[in-house]
Parts: C-alpha cells; structure tokens; sequence
C-alpha cells in the first residue's frame, strides 16, 4: 500500500512527497538521484535528503502498522475457527503479520526513528495504517476473503518493493514476498471449500466476496489523478505502477477466481473488454475510502482500542523486562 | 461415556492439555505487550496445537469408532474432556498467562521424557517431537518467572498473584489415581530453583482442586468450548 | 516517554559451512531475550542454524562518506587478483 497517500484529499497543510528538496545540496541531491535512477540501493549510513529519510520513515512505519493492525480482523476468528488445521493455520498467518510488522519496523528505524516514537504516532491518531483493516470480520467466510483478496492486492502491490532504492526496506521486502503466497493460497482454499458447501456456507462466502470487494479495490490507493506524489514516488522506486494499474491488474486476476468458484462480483458494470483485453469495472466510492483515511472506517475505533491496550496494558511487562536486566547488568559489574 | 481403553484416554488426557493451553494461548495473538511477545505465545500456541493434533489423532486411531481429531476435539462436552484445570484457567495478565505456562511446562517435560520412551511406539514418536518444543517452553516460561519476579514492584505483585491463582492446581499433576507418575520431587526442585533466582517464596500449600481428570472442570472450560467448537456444531455435517 | 527495549542487529548461519549474514533487528531487555526473539522473527521457516546478536550499539560502521579512502586504493591494487597473471594453460594446479 503506498500509505503515503493516505490523507484526505482536502486535508491542507500536508506536504507532498519530496517537499523540501530545493533546500538541499544541489550536488549531493544530484549524486543521489543518479544513484536511485541507476537502480542502485541507498543504505542506512548513506547521505540522503531530508525529504526522502521522512517520506521512506512514512512509508515503511504506515506499512508496518498496517501489518500490526491487520492482525485484528483476522486474529478475531483464531479462538473460533472450524477445524484444528485451520486454526494452526490462521494462527500462523497472523503471527507471519506480526513478523512482517517488525521487519518493517527494523528497516524503518535505521532511518533515525524508534520504535516508541512511530507507535506513539499511531496511537495518537497521527500515522495512518491500510484502510482495509478498518472493516468488520462478520463470519469465517471473511478470512477466506481477505487471504484472497487483501493479501492478493497486498501481494500486487509488494512485489515491486522488492526493488525499492532504500536497502533495508527491500530486503524486508525480500521476506515478506516469500511469506505472502501461503497466505494468499490459505485463503483462497477456504473461499473453495465454502463455495463448494452447503448452502449456508455459499452463502457465507457470497456474503464475504459482497462485502470485501470494494474496500479491496480501495486498497491500491485514489485514482491517478488525485495521487500527486505519483512521479516522485516513482523516481524514487516506491512504487513502480500507478495506482489505477496494479487497480486494473487486480481485477483483471481476481476475477476468473471468482468465476472459477462460482462467486459473483458486486459490479453490475464489470465487463470484459475484448478490446482493451482487459475488465471495464464500476465506479469506486471515493467519499467511502476519504473516510475510513480520516478515521470514521465502521471499527476503526475498536481497532485503536484494541492496540492501545495492548501497549498501556503491556506497559509493567515492558519496565519490568528492564528493571531486571539493569539489576543484572549492576551486580555483573559489581561482581568485577 | 464408558471405554475401556487406556491408551485411548491418555492420549486424549495428552491432547486435550495441549488443545485447551493452545487455544488459550492463541487468544493472545495480536494483544500481547510487545510485538516479539506475540510472536513467542504464537510460537508456543502452535507447537501445543501441533501436538494437540498428534495425540487426538492417535486416540481417535486407537478408539476405531470413526472420531478423528477434529471430532474429538469439536464434539465433545466438557464432562468428556479430560485435560488438567490448570490448562483451561483464564489468560489473566502476562504475569498469570507466565505463572500457568511455568507450572505446566515443567510438569510437562517430565511426562513427555517418559512417553518419548514409552513401549506404544506411536505415542513415543509423537513424545520425542514434543519434547524438543517443551523444553523451549519451559525455558522460556522460567525466563519471566525471574523477570517478573525480580523486576519491578508491580510486577513481583502480579508475579505473586499469578502464581496465587495457579497454585490450587498442581496436586492434580501429580495424582496418583490417574496413573500420573511421580515426578513431583523433581518438579518441586525445578520449581524451587527458579522461584529462588526470582526472588520469591514458594506459595502455601493448600488443598488441590482435583477433577478434571475426571471430566469435572472449572466454569472456565464451558466458555472456552462454547468459542471453540461454535461453527462445526452450528453447521453439523459442514466441511470446512 | 519510558526508556525503550535496547535494539540488536540479528545474524543468521543458514547452514553449516556459510558465514552468518545480516538479517535484521529485534528489540529485547537482554541478551537471552534477543536470541529467542531473532530465532521467533527470522528462523521460523528454519532459516538457520546459528544466531548471533549484538546490540546495535556495539556495531561500529565505517562511514559512506570515507568510502573512497577506505575502498578505492584497494582498486588499482590489481595484482592482488589472480586473474592479474597470465600462466601458460599447460601449467597444472595453479
């Protein structure tokens, strides 16, 4: 997800990517950029405008309180889930998330901020996570959907990154591509077997295709023409397409899944283009997605709760942690 | 529900210990106090749920009316399970999640070093594997013990508070009528020995509440499989 | 805001007879702490058969900027590569 486009569209005082850049050496700036356009990887030590270090620290911190977050949804049904295999699973998908979340954070703090300071944005409201992880997980059906259709779209958007210019964040890239296609996979199955079941269960997965559709297609961020940090992001390989292409692409793969199960997509303007080679699709609601970016999403609040009370209410653990390691630390020294 | 098996009812007491302390543990997932925590509890979580697979497995085998796993571990009332009342009791803070884990994984690995040997073949093979990730699990356990014993006040507090919770369920490990072995002198000086590194003193001994051996568990257990095993009674006959 | 968990650098062996390769950070109150985070983080899927971790504060890196001076004079020093001498392809076990 390119969270650095995830503030509403009438929000003033926000400054686009690369604000600042006329500030700087224009010779270093100039090095820099030919390094970046020759695909060369910038590293933690190197020297980096300022315009950059903050953009990447967005990018990567929202990207990884994306993952944190998006443990929620689906960590919802891990206690529920029907079957044993399935439990082990989904429990090892959400921890894969939490796994990804701190490779995010690793690669986000060589770039000078820490870990307290981007959670403490978070928490307060300030940094943004995906928009997806603000809707509800109603049946067993949503973690079908949203292994096949979030992880899908995740995945689209990912693999790009690979080759992102800031080293830490494309190895952590590296990863976390290898670990997406068994979530993608785990979820489409569970989509099958639904699809394949009783009536209730068709009905269930119907029901999770009808609901998740839209928010997925939000995910890959507004249209190009309301996405002005496009060609800044570009140059500096945080993205590679636009938004409307991996957009079009994702509808493109995803729906013969659909088809291939027998689940209908909620578009009654999807229709393929034998021209284009392509699916001519429906409007998106762009207020719905402006939205959930500013915080109204239907459980955006229990999501917050639910991660600040892991922090305040993990707090004594943490200290403790400490406390303990600074008394050993003292008696180590007091034994010399 | 009369069986005369033995093998069938220790490898269904060996599963469902393993499935209730799984299931509890994975409700942790997401709001542990540090994201390397989540990922540790899930990590012992899924080695329970593995081995809760292994042994329910065996017992369904051994049993031959049919029951795999997932019957026995959906299907069943609580009068029918057979874990420790240890396993089932609430998360609590971290401190009572860390006091149960210690109490129960040093129990653990003692039992499984016996039936990694034991003469059923099936049963040891499925031991061997286990102990490999118990003696993670109780390191890890003992590890916080101390942490939170020796750390802050707040957390020696809760340490204790933990452990006050815990304590009522240990005779049950070591009842004889089970057929439990006797390795309550080893365990008391594991037990011992990193309570003493904590810093802190062993609780009262007081009366065991016994039981679950027997199908007689505490209020929590009812709750617990109501979350558990909603969705395959919900849709009897529904695959998933 | 409360002092944080000191942050350490993960390395990996992935396998006996490969050197430990970077891999990462995790955060930790101590050292025992680090080892089991790094081998819940990075070795999930058996990635590896040995971790070390340093805290990040121990590691000294040179600097981008010295690069040159560092790195350079070892360039024009050629006939340190073998591939600077031409022996005759007759000539066997050199």
């Amino acid at each position: 997800m390119y969270t650095t486009e995830l503030k509403d569209k009438n929000e003033k005082n926000t400054k686009p990517v690369g604000a600042g850049l006329a500030a700087e050496d224009p010779q270093r700036l100039a090095v820099f950029e030919a390094r970046v356009a020759a695909d060369d990887f910038i590293e933690p030590k190197d020297w980096m405008p300022e315009a950059y270090r903050k953009t990447l620290t967005r990018q990567i911190s929202q990207h990884a309180h994306s993952e944190i977050v998006g443990m929620l949804p689906e960590g919802n049904w891990i206690t529920r889930a029907p079957s044993l295999r399935r439990k082990q699973v989904l429990l090892a998908k959400v921890q894969d998330e939490g796994g990804h979340g701190l490779y995010l954070y690793a690669a986000a703090e060589t770039l000078g901020t820490s870990r307290d300071e981007m959670v403490e944005a978070l928490h307060s409201g300030r940094a943004k996570y995906s928009t997806i992880f603000n809707y509800p997980t109603l049946t067993w059906a949503d973690i079908g959907a949203i292994g096949w259709l979030v992880d899908g779209a995740a995945i689209m958007n990912q693999v790009p990154l690979q080759r992102t210019s800031y080293g830490p964040y494309a190895r952590a890239m590296v990863r976390i591509c290898k670990e997406e296609s068994f979530h993608q996979r785990q979820g489409y199955e569970i989509m099958m077997v639904l699809a394949a079941g009783s009536p209730a269960q068709m009905h269930m997965a119907q029901d999770a295709l009808d609901r998740w559709w839209w928010p997925s297609l939000m995910m890959f961020g507004p249209p190009d023409d309301n996405s002005p940090n496009s060609a800044q992001s570009l140059r500096w390989r945080i993205k590679r397409d636009t938004n409307d292409q991996l957009r079009q692409k994702f509808v493109d793969v995803t729906v013969p899944q659909a088809d291939a199960i027998g689940l209908k997509v909620p578009d009654p303007d999807l229709k393929w283009n034998e021209q284009r080679g392509s699916y001519d699709f429906g409007a998106v609601d762009w207020e719905e997605f402006y939205a959930v970016v500013r915080g109204e999403g239907p459980v955006a609040k229990e999501r917050m709760n639910a991660r600040v009370s892991a922090w305040e209410d993990g707090r004594w653990v943490r200290e403790a942690a400490l406390a303990h390691a600074e008394k050993r630390r003292a008696s180590r020294l007091a034994a010399e | 529900m009369v069986e005369e098996n033995a093998l069938f009812f220790h490898a269904v007491r060996l599963g469902d210990d393993a499935l209730v302390l799984g299931q509890r543990l994975s409700a942790w997932c997401g709001h542990a106090p540090m994201l390397e925590l989540d990922l540790a509890l899930a990590n012992i979580g899924l080695d329970l749920l593995g081995q809760a697979a292994l042994f329910l497995g065996l017992a369904g085998e051994v049993e031959d009316k049919g029951r795999d796993t997932d019957a026995l571990a959906f299907h069943r009332d609580a009068l029918d399970f057979r874990n420790c009342l240890l396993v089932e009791q609430p998360n609590g803070d971290f401190a009572q999640t860390i006091a149960r884990q210690f109490l129960f994984s040093n129990w653990q690995e003692l039992l499984m070093r016996e039936i990694a040997a034991a003469p059923e073949p099936r049963l040891a093979a499925i031991g061997q594997k286990a102990l490999k990730e118990i003696a993670y699990h109780a390191r890890f356990a003992n590890e916080w013990v101390v942490r939170l014993g020796d750390g802050t006040d707040e957390s020696r507090e809760r340490m204790i508070a933990g452990l006050e919770w815990m304590w009522r369920f240990v005779d049950e490990l070591f009842d004889p009528k089970d057929g439990a072995p006797s390795h309550r002198a080893d365990w008391d000086s594991r037990v011992a020995r990193v309570l003493a590194e904590a810093g802190l003193e062993q609780p009262k001994p007081r009366r065991g509440v016994l039981g679950g051996r027997a199908g007689h568990h505490s209020e929590h257990l009812g709750h617990l499989l109501s979350e558990l095993q909603f969705l395959p009674r919900a849709y009897p006959g529904a695959v998933w | 805001m409360s002092k944080e968990w000191p942050l350490w650098e993960v390395f990996v062996r992935a396998k006996n007879g490969l050197s430990h390769r970077h891999v990462g950070s995790v955060h930790a109150a101590d050292a025992k702490m680090a080892i089991e985070a790094a081998r819940d983080t990075y070795t999930r899927r058996m990635e590896g058969v040995s971790l070390w971790v340093v805290p990040s504060a121990g590691i000294t890196a040179s600097d981008p900027g010295d690069a040159e001076a560092l790195f350079a004079p070892a360039a024009d020093k050629v006939y340190r590569h073998p591939t600077f001498y031409s022996i005759p392809e007759h000539i066997r076990n050199i």
